[in-house]
């Protein structure tokens, strides 16, 4: 078979798309470096050492060409989302492990590009949170917050000797998420807990900027129709609505919309992540219900549940349910009257 | 002319780079008259012309030499005088490249043509006029060859007025590479836009517009002084926006009208007709002119060496026509039929021009390098996004791929118009398209075997029962005849008359015969006439005639005096 059409749309292929996702993930990378030292470097590089191994061994043991399949450099995507996910001055194997779960667990078993259930990022990160939840929380502090500021050779060293000549927990402190949570746990006031240091003006300090940054590598990514609005739009939307709610209930116990969209890994999901064509649902309508009940998982389990950040869970919750969303909302064909779609597509055979 | 009308954006659509510069900048040029021509039979949507001529005929140029047959058909005609040297399967334009029948004409040199009469076309009777203009073997030249004397007829009205209220001309001409119909729109715009006129009086359309996409601008210029030199502002000339598929009849309809023709229907059921400009050119030949349609416009263009438009009469070998435009270059690797996005390979140059050639595009690897290899579809929904019937390609392409045709056909398969603008944004480089026209195929051919084993089915059951009933029958015609012999032994003498025996010998001779031939028929399978492939409901009543007659027999046999055991 090789019929019509005998031309393609130029310089578009995979690999194209999945560069352009990673040039917009620039910015963020850049101003994360500025506030929380060069420490992701190391963990963007070793993510990518790994995947890229991963990669090549999985595509030889089932057999795969490894040009094409390598060239397409969704599993760099893969390495550099879970990286900017995870704690940056994390062990070594702390990364291996995560990528395992992505790369092999999450895509390989499931059958290779294009084929995975789960946005197999986020299974890298909820297994990690799962399985060695004290290490996740060692992220480096913003500049001015950690007792000491990092430079490159002592990333390097700290990633790989682990607790060898310096010591990580001069480096680390928790995160805004995690403050606001066991602060308000223990009943203090609002404005007590605005002013500590790892609050910024709206979120986390320094991840405000980070979180901005996110957004304007997501209007980038819009702006090449990479991705369409809907999923961004109502991801925001859920989490903003939600937070909005629970806020107005209790301003106390609850931080507002602002807070939670600049904050942990919202803004990267709803631009980066949860846009995931593979995984996410795929129909306008279904678009909007998927990312907007994400966004209410996210704050759900922020406010609730026993993570600081519900991202990651929120968006695997909602995989699972793409297919089905997908199913019931079906665009109308064109020529196609409104009624004989109500309801859904009739699922013949 | 600047419209008022209102245009909408059909749903999707691709921009692919136009190459319309290389084959629009020069006028038509004639084809030379060739020694040969291969003028094929089925050239239109429909059933085949019937030959009128036999091998050794003299012809005319422009004589009818293959009829209409059936309704969905039109004539053929003889592109130059000369003499018919064969009726035999030649190869064709066709994706399939199997062979067809055609008509071999040896031109004479001399180009005699028959004589032409010009129609009365205001004062012709509308169906004299539609049947002169299937005699003159009109079809659509934008590609779909429907013979046009059908779709010029505006069908039953309902309160006297026309069922159909618009006429849109379609001058898009959105693949990319093909001009011919620009050409013909500069060229001859005062023709066509008379044609139209022909077109609008036989349909009763209210409206007519010609729509011509926006890289056309020398068309449009030309239509629009046509238009004011005949001082008339009967036509709308709307230049509607550049986007591929935008030249297809539902989104043309849609574009310049706003209706959505309804799924499986035709524009017509929302009083829409759409022809293409060549279309309209050719009515206004055979209308003013008594021409039949024996030439059309065709571009080659690509790698050869001087691309540009050329009149080709149907017939004409496309290695001719390759040869007027220079030839192919050195590197060419083959032809397309028609346009990139919908075309389809050349199998064999010695195909000729039909009326539904509209391009002959001489590929290069520069111009068409080999696709990319295809990776798996990551959903990115580029696709879906392109597709202006709002389908879902990669949902279809996964259960096409997976054989899981049904589930296919569930996301509305048969809606898909093959336009290609999936294939053509999918970062995968997926051929999706090729996956439709295999799952449409795959389903076709399933639903004739079902059909055809329903019908076996059928015969078979009905064989049984029928089997069942003579057995039956035989068996109660025994008792009986046994019952009659006894009771008549039984009161009279049966005598030894000689007679009666002889008699009774031929009788039972004759009876064994008949039985004997229709049990070799039976066994056989055979059914006395030709009943394969009948709707069911002529099955059915054949199978009643033969069940009455069945009993008829019987009762025949029943009457039969005393046959003995
Ligand atoms: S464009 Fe290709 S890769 Fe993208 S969803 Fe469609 S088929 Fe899949
Ligand atoms: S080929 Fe079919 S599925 Fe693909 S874009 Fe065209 S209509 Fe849609």
């Amino acid at each position: 078979m090789n019929g019509s059409p005998f031309t393609l749309l130029e310089r578009n292929s995979v690999s194209v798309v999945m560069l352009k996702v990673m040039a917009a993930l620039i910015p963020a990378i850049i101003a994360h470096a500025w506030f929380f030292g060069p420490g992701i470097w190391v963990s963007l590089l070793v993510c990518s050492v790994f995947a890229i191994g991963l990669e090549t061994l999985m595509l030889l043991m089932r057999g795969r060409p490894l040009g094409p399949f390598l060239k397409d450099g969704s599993v760099l995507v893969t390495a550099w989302l879970l990286a900017l996910s995870l704690p940056t001055l994390a062990p070594w194997w702390l990364y291996a492990v995560g990528m395992i779960f992505s790369v092999v667990v999450a895509k390989h078993l499931y059958g290779g590009l294009g084929q995975n259930l789960f946005n197999p990022a986020m299974v890298g990160y909820a297994a990690l949170i799962v399985s060695f939840p004290m290490y996740m929380t060692q992220w480096p502090g913003p500049i001015g917050v950690a007792v000491q500021s990092i430079n490159l050779g002592e990333a390097f060293d700290l990633v790989f000797a682990g607790q060898g000549s310096v010591s990580v927990d001069a480096f680390t402190s928790a995160t805004a998420l995690d403050t606001w949570k066991t602060q308000a746990r223990l009943g203090k006031p609002v404005a007590d807990i605005l002013v500590m240091p790892a609050f910024g003006w709206a979120g986390g300090r320094g991840q405000e900027l980070v979180s901005l940054m996110y957004l304007l590598g997501g209007l980038l990514l819009l702006g090449n129709r990479l991705i369409t609005w809907h999923i961004p739009a109502a991801f925001l939307g859920g989490v903003a609505f939600t937070a909005w709610g629970l806020h107005l209930l209790d301003p106390g116990q609850h931080a507002g919309p602002l807070f939670h969209l600049l904050s942990g890994g919202v803004m990267l999901g709803a631009f980066f992540i949860a846009t995931d064509p593979v995984t996410a649902a795929s129909t306008p309508r279904g678009k909007l219900i998927y990312a907007g009940m994400a966004g209410l998982i996210t704050v759900l389990i922020r406010n609730f549940g026993g993570y600081p950040d519900g991202v990651a869970f929120s968006i695997l919750l909602m995989n699972v349910a793409a297919p089905f969303i997908d199913t019931y909302t079906q665009p109308r064909v064109f020529g196609h009257k409104t009624s004989d779609q109500a309801g859904g597509r009739k699922d013949t055979a | 002319m600047s419209q008022p009308r209102k245009l909408h954006n059909f749903p999707g659509g691709v921009h692919p780079a136009g190459h319309k510069a290389e084959s629009n900048a020069s006028p038509i040029r004639p084809m030379p008259l060739l020694p040969r021509y291969v003028v094929p039979l089925r050239q239109h949507i429909g059933t085949p012309a019937r030959p009128l001529v036999q091998v050794g005929d003299r012809v005319l140029k422009g004589q009818m030499i293959g009829a209409a047959e059936g309704y969905v058909s039109t004539a053929v005609h003889a592109p130059t005088s000369g003499k018919v040297t064969a009726i035999e399967p030649r190869a064709v334009p066709h994706p399939s490249g199997l062979f067809d029948e055609a008509i071999v004409i040896e031109a004479d040199g001399e180009d005699r043509s028959i004589g032409m009469q010009p129609l009365d076309w205001r004062t012709l009777d509308p169906s004299a006029l539609r049947n002169r203009i299937r005699e003159m073997g009109l079809a659509g030249l934008g590609g779909a060859v429907f013979p046009s004397y059908i779709k010029l007829n505006p069908g039953a009205s309902r309160n006297g007025a026309s069922p159909i209220h618009t006429l849109i001309l379609n001058g898009a001409e959105c693949e990319p590479w093909i001009t011919c119909d620009d050409r013909l729109m500069r060229e001859r715009a005062t023709q066509m836009l008379e044609g139209a006129r022909i077109m609008g009086h036989m349909l009763g359309a209210r409206t007519v517009i010609v729509g011509v996409e926006d890289n056309k601008p020398e068309a449009i210029a030309a239509l629009t002084k046509a238009l004011s030199e005949a001082e008339a502002d009967d036509i709308e000339i709307v230049t509607v926006p550049t986007c591929y598929p935008g030249g297809g009849g539902k989104q043309l309809a849609y574009t310049l009208t706003g209706v959505e023709v309804p799924t499986g229907g035709l524009s017509t059921d929302v009083g829409i007709q759409v022809f293409n400009v060549g279309t309209a050119f050719s009515l206004y030949q055979a209308v003013m002119h008594g021409e039949p349609l024996i030439s059309r416009v065709v571009t080659v263009t690509g790698h050869v060496g001087t691309p540009g438009n050329f009149e080709a009469r149907v017939g004409t070998p496309i290695s001719d026509l390759l040869a007027a435009a220079g030839g192919s270059l050195e590197g060419a690797s083959g032809e397309i039929i028609g346009g990139p996005m919908m075309g389809f390979d050349l199998m064999d140059l010695a195909a000729p021009v039909t009326k539904a050639v509209n391009c002959v595009l001489v590929k290069s690897p520069a111009l068409f390098p080999p696709k990319p290899e295809a990776l798996p579809c990551i959903r990115c929904g580029a696709c879906a996004r392109a597709c202006p019937v709002e389908l879902q390609p990669f949902e279809m392409y996964w259960f096409s791929r997976a054989r899981d045709f049904g589930k296919a056909q569930g996301y509305n398969l048969f809606d898909c118009i093959e336009c290609g603008c999936c294939s053509f944004v999918c970062p995968s480089h997926i051929p999706l398209v090729d996956y439709y026209r295999f799952a449409k195929s795959e389903i076709w051919e399933r639903e004739r075997e079902k059909q055809s084993s329903d019908q076996a089915r059928t015969r078979h059951e009905f064989k049984t029962y029928r089997l069942e009933r003579e057995k039956q029958e035989k068996a109660d015609k025994f008792a009986k005849a046994a019952a009659e012999t006894k009771a008549k032994a039984s009161t009279a003498e049966t005598g030894d008359d000689p007679e009666a025996a002889k008699k009774k010998a031929i009788l039972e001779a004759a009876l064994a015969r008949a039985a004997k031939a229709k049990e070799e028929m039976t066994a056989a399978g055979l059914k006395p006439r030709n009943v394969e492939n009948l709707p069911p409901r002529v099955e059915q009543e054949i199978a009643e005639i033969e069940a009455r007659r069945g009993t008829a027999v019987a009762d025949t046999e029943a009457e039969m005096p005393k046959v003995d055991q």
